[in-house]
C-alpha cells in the first residue's frame, strides 16, 4: 500500500478521572466500535478534521479506539483560508501533541480567482472552498472511507443519514436510496471509486458532546469560551473583527464585547453569541436552558429550506 | 454557576434566555432508551413525536421559527407549528407529505435520554420498520381512539416482536375526540393486551393520550381524565429496561488485531454478551484453540472486568492464531458453530431474496458466503407461515442458510448481537435482508453423524443435470455441495483415502 501508518505503541499516563456515566459510556462504546469497523474494512480511511468541538471529540475517540496503537489513518483539514487564527494554532498543536498525520488542502481556485466570502456570497464561496475542495482532497488521497463528526440532531436531513453513508464516485449522496442499516452491522462493501462517509457521533447530541468534553478533559479551541473580543455586527450576526482582511462597510463600527462561539467555521460566516460562559460548567448550563439551536449562528444553513440536504447531495459533509 | 453570570449578559435576539431557575444537573444513571414508534397514516404519530420533542424542550426557537416559515403559517388550533414538518426532513417527503425513511430523534428528561426511530406506517415500508425495530428496546404503537385496532396494528406488533422487542406501549390517541370515553379506552386496551399476549409479549402499558393537547404525553391529563391514574408516556419510557441482560456467556467478535509493536498483541472488539476478567479461559472460534485472558486494555486504565457493550482490547497468554471475524468466547457456554442454520429474515430490496443465490452474510465482524433457501413466508394478516420459494420485498420469511465455511451464531432469542445478520447482494453490494438466527440444523438435514454418506466427484455438467431432476430437488436439503476444480477434488478424495 502506498501510504502506510505504522502502528507504534503509545503510552498513556493513567488518569484519575471518575468513570463515565452509563449514558456517555454507551455513546463512547458505539463510536469506538464504528472506528474499528471502518479501519478494518477499508483500505484508505481518512478522518475529516474541522478543528471544532465535534472534531475534538471525534479525535479523542479515535485515539481511544486504537490505543495502545497510534491512530492508523491521517486527518484531513479542508482549509478555506478563512478560519479563525486560533483554530489553526490549535490544529497544529494538536497534531504535534498526539503524533498525528495531517493533510491540509485548500482549493487552488480560491487564490487564483480570488474567491472570498465577501465577494462571492456565502453560498458560492462554501460550494467552492468547502464542498469542491473536499471532493478534490478526497480524490487526491483516493480515500475510500472518510470519518466525519456530523450528528443526527444537528439538522433535519441529517436525522435520516446512515452511520455508513454511501457516496458515488462523484461523491453524491442519494437520500432516497440509502442502504438499510440494521443493528450495529455495517455494510462496507463498495466498488472502486465509491466511498463511504462514516459518522461515529451520529447518536450524540450537542449536550452529550459538551458533557463528554468535560468528563474526558478534552482540549478545545479557546473561542468556545467567553472573553472580551473585537466584533462587528453584520446581517444580524456578530462577526469577530481581528483579521485585517475584514473590511468595514459604511455604517459599521468595530467594538468590544464579551462573546463566545457555539460552533466554529469560517470567521466571516460564523456568528458569536453574547455570553459570560468561561468554563465548561457555564457552557453546559447555558446550553441546557438555551432556546436556540447551535446552527442558528451559521449563515450557510439559512439560504433556503432544505439547504443542508442540497449541499450534502453535492458532496458537502 | 452561571445563572447569575447570565443575568449580566445583555438581552437581545442573540442572547441566551435567562433560566427561570437553576437547571437540575444531569448525571444520567442509565443508558439511552431506544424506542420505535409505529402507527397508521392518520393516527397522529408525527404529532405525538413532535409533542414529545416540544414538551421536553428538544425543539429550539430557530427550528420552530423555520417550522412556522415552512408551514406557511399553517398551525394547529393550539397555535403550535405543524410538528410533522419537524420530522419529515427530506425534501421529497415535504413535497409528498409522507415519511419515506427512518428518522432518528433525540430528547431527554432529567432521568434519561431517548433515541426515537420514527418509521413510516405504510404497508410498503415494512422494511423501514424492521430497520428501526432492530435496535429498539421498546415499541410505542399508536391507534386512533375513535377507530381502535387496525390490521396495521397487528402487523406492526408482529414485526416488533419478531425483531425481539418485548416491551409495548399502546398510545390510544385522540382520546379528546371521544370526549375522554373511559369505556372506549378500556375496550381498546383490553383487545390490544390479548393481541400482545398472543405474540408472547407481557409487558404492555396502555395510555389514553391527546398528542395535540399534550395530555398524558409529558404532562398528565388528569384535568380531562380524572378516571385515569396510570403513568404518562414519558414516565413509562423513563422506567423501561434496556436490553443488556444477555444470558449467554462471554462473546467477543474480533474486529481488529492490534500489533503496535513486538511487545503487544491485542484483540479489539465490542463485548457482545456476558462478561470477562483476567484469568478467564476462553476459546477462539472457529479454530477451537484455547487460551487465558491476561489483560483487558482500554485507553484509561487496565480494567479488571468488561461487560456486554464495552469496546475493549483483550490480551491473551499465548500465541494463538486469531484474526478479524473470529469470535472469542467463554469455554463453558459456547455459541453454535456449523455449516447449516435456520433463520427468519426480512427482505429489504425490490429484487427480494432468490432461492439458491449466493449472498454475503455479515454478522458481527464476520463476513462469509451463504446460500439462502426460502421455506415459508409469514402472512401478516393471519399470522400463518405459508410455503414460499422466494421472498419478495417486505416479506418476512423462514429460510435455510448453508455456508461454505464454519459459521458462528447464537440464537437471536438468546443474543440480539451474535444472533443477527445482514445479507449483501454481491452484484449490487446493497443490503438486501436483515436476519435472525433461530437455530442450527443438526448436521445436514438432520442426518446423524453415524449415517452412511457417499462423496461423488462429478463433471459440473453432469452434476447440474442430476440436480435438475425431481428426485434430487425433493431432497436438496439432505445434500452438501461444493464446486471446486478437478485438482482440488482429487486432493480432497485422496485425503479421505489416507
Amino acid at each position: 500500500m502506498p501510504h502506510i501508518h505504522p502502528e507504534t505503541e503509545l503510552h498513556n499516563p493513567q488518569s484519575t478521572k471518575p468513570p463515565l456515566d452509563p449514558h456517555l459510556k454507551a455513546l463512547e462504546n458505539e463510536a469506538i466500535h464504528i472506528f474499528r469497523e471502518v479501519a478494518a474494512e477499508f483500505e484508505r480511511p481518512v478522518m475529516l478534521y474541522s478543528i471544532g468541538k465535534d472534531s475534538s471529540v471525534l479525535l479523542h475517540l479515535a485515539r481511544k479506539a486504537f490505543y495502545p496503537g497510534r491512530v492508523p489513518f491521517p486527518l484531513l483539514h479542508v482549509d478555506t483560508g478563512w478560519k479563525f487564527r486560533e483554530m489553526i494554532a490549535f490544529r497544529d498543536e494538536t497534531v504535534e501533541k498526539y503524533d498525528l498525520d495531517l493533510v491540509v488542502h485548500t482549493n487552488p481556485r480560491g487564490a487564483v480567482e480570488n474567491i472570498t466570502p465577501f465577494t462571492h456570497g456565502s453560498a458560492l464561496y462554501t460550494d467552492i472552498m468547502k464542498t469542491e475542495a473536499l471532493r478534490q482532497a478526497l480524490d487526491a488521497g483516493q480515500y475510500d472511507a472518510a470519518f466525519g463528526g456530523a450528528r443526527r440532531d444537528e439538522e433535519a436531513s441529517r436525522a435520516k443519514e446512515r452511520i455508513y453513508s454511501f457516496r458515488t464516485p462523484d461523491h453524491r449522496w442519494d437520500p432516497r436510496n440509502q442502504r438499510p442499516e440494521l443493528w450495529n452491522i455495517y455494510n462496507g462493501m463498495i466498488r472502486r471509486g465509491e466511498s463511504v462517509r462514516a459518522f461515529p457521533l451520529s447518536n450524540w447530541t450537542e449536550v452529550d458532546i459538551w458533557r463528554y468534553i468535560q468528563a474526558e478533559e478534552i482540549p478545545i479551541v479557546p473561542l468556545y469560551f467567553a472573553e472580551k473580543r473585537p466584533i462587528v455586527e453584520r446581517d444580524g450576526m456578530m462577526i469577530l473583527a481581528e483579521d485585517p482582511r475584514l473590511e468595514l462597510l459604511p455604517g459599521e463600527a468595530k467594538r468590544e464585547e464579551v462573546i463566545r462561539f457555539r460552533t466554529l467555521g469560517c470567521f466571516p460566516l460564523t456568528g458569536a453569541i453574547r455570553s459570560n460562559a468561561t468554563t465548561l460548567d457555564d457552557i453546559i448550563s447555558e446550553l441546557e436552558t438555551a432556546t436556540v439551536s447551535e446552527r442558528q449562528g451559521r449563515a450557510i444553513d439559512r439560504d433556503q429550506a432544505g439547504s443542508m440536504e442540497k449541499k450534502k447531495r453535492e458532496g458537502y459533509f | 454557576m452561571t445563572a447569575p453570570a447570565l443575568a449580566n449578559a445583555a438581552l437581545d435576539e442573540n442572547a441566551v434566555a435567562l433560566p427561570s431557575q437553576e437547571p437540575a444537573r444531569i448525571a444520567r444513571d442509565s443508558r439511552p432508551l431506544r424506542l420505535i414508534t409505529c402507527g397508521s397514516v392518520d393516527d397522529g404519530k408525527s404529532t405525538l413525536i413532535g409533542r414529545l420533542l416540544w414538551d421536553t424542550k428538544a425543539v429550539k426557537e430557530d427550528q420552530a421559527a423555520s417550522l412556522q416559515r415552512d408551514s406557511n403559517g399553517k398551525q394547529n388550533d393550539l397555535g403550535l407549528p405543524d410538528f410533522a414538518l419537524l420530522l419529515d426532513g427530506l425534501q421529497a417527503e415535504r413535497e409528498q407529505g409522507i415519511t419515506i425513511d427512518v428518522a432518528y430523534r433525540y430528547f431527554s428528561t432529567d432521568k434519561r435520554s431517548f433515541i426515537v426511530a420514527d418509521t413510516p406506517g405504510h404497508e410498503q415500508y415494512t422494511r423501514n420498520m424492521a430497520t428501526g425495530a432492530s435496535t429498539a428496546d421498546l415499541a410505542v404503537l399508536l391507534v386512533d381512539a375513535r377507530i381502535g385496532l387496525l390490521e396495521q396494528t397487528r402487523r406492526h406488533a408482529t414485526i416488533a416482536t419478531l425483531m425481539g422487542i418485548r416491551q409495548f406501549v399502546l398510545a390510544v390517541n385522540k382520546i379528546d375526540l371521544t370526549n375522554y370515553d373511559r369505556a372506549r379506552f378500556e375496550q381498546i386496551s383490553h383487545e390490544f393486551k390479548e393481541l400482545a399476549l398472543s405474540l408472547g409479549v407481557r409487558q404492555v402499558t396502555a395510555i389514553p393520550v391527546s398528542a395535540l393537547k399534550g395530555e398524558n404525553v409529558v404532562y398528565d391529563g388528569r384535568a380531562s381524565m380524572p378516571w385515569y391514574d396510570g403513568p404518562t408516556l414519558i414516565e413509562v419510557l423513563e422506567l423501561a429496561t434496556t436490553r443488556s441482560a444477555q444470558t449467554v456467556g462471554f462473546r467477543l467478535p474480533v474486529q481488529r488485531v492490534s500489533r503496535p509493536g513486538e511487545s503487544f498483541r491485542g484483540y479489539q472488539g465490542t463485548v457482545a454478551g456476558g462478561s470477562v476478567k483476567p484469568g478467564d479461559s476462553v476459546v477462539i472460534l472457529p479454530s477451537g484453540m484455547v487460551a487465558n485472558v491476561t489483560k483487558i486494555v482500554t485507553f484509561d486504565l487496565v480494567r479488571n472486568a468488561a461487560v456486554a457493550g464495552d469496546a475493549i482490547t483483550l490480551v491473551l497468554d499465548r500465541q494463538v492464531d486469531v484474526s478479524r471475524g473470529d469470535m472469542i468466547a467463554t469455554i463453558d457456554s459456547q455459541p453454535m458453530t456449523g455449516l447449516a442454520f435456520d433463520a427468519q429474515l426480512v427482505a429489504l430490496q425490490p429484487e427480494g431474496i432468490q432461492p439458491g443465490k449466493r449472498y454475503w452474510l455479515k454478522s458481527g465482524s464476520r463476513r462469509q458466503r451463504v446460500q439462502v433457501q426460502p421455506v415459508t413466508q409469514l402472512d401478516l394478516k393471519s399470522g400463518k407461515w405459508n410455503h414460499a420459494d422466494e421472498l419478495p420485498m417486505n416479506a418476512i420469511g423462514k429460510v435455510h442458510l448453508t455456508f461454505d465455511e464454519q459459521a458462528i451464531f447464537d440464537s437471536y432469542e438468546q443474543n440480539r448481537t451474535t444472533g443477527a445478520f445482514i445479507l449483501i447482494d454481491p452484484d449490487t453490494n446493497n443490503t438486501v435482508a436483515g436476519g435472525m438466527i433461530t437455530g442450527r440444523r443438526a448436521t445436514i438435514g438432520g442426518i446423524h453423524a453415524e449415517e452412511h454418506r457417499v462423496i461423488l466427484s462429478l463433471p459440473a455438467d453432469l452434476a447440474d443435470q442430476l440436480m435438475a431432476t425431481e428426485i434430487f430437488a425433493g431432497r436438496r436439503e439432505d445434500v452438501d455441495i461444493r464446486r471446486v476444480n478437478a485438482a482440488k477434488a482429487i486432493e480432497v478424495i485422496d485425503a479421505i483415502d489416507e
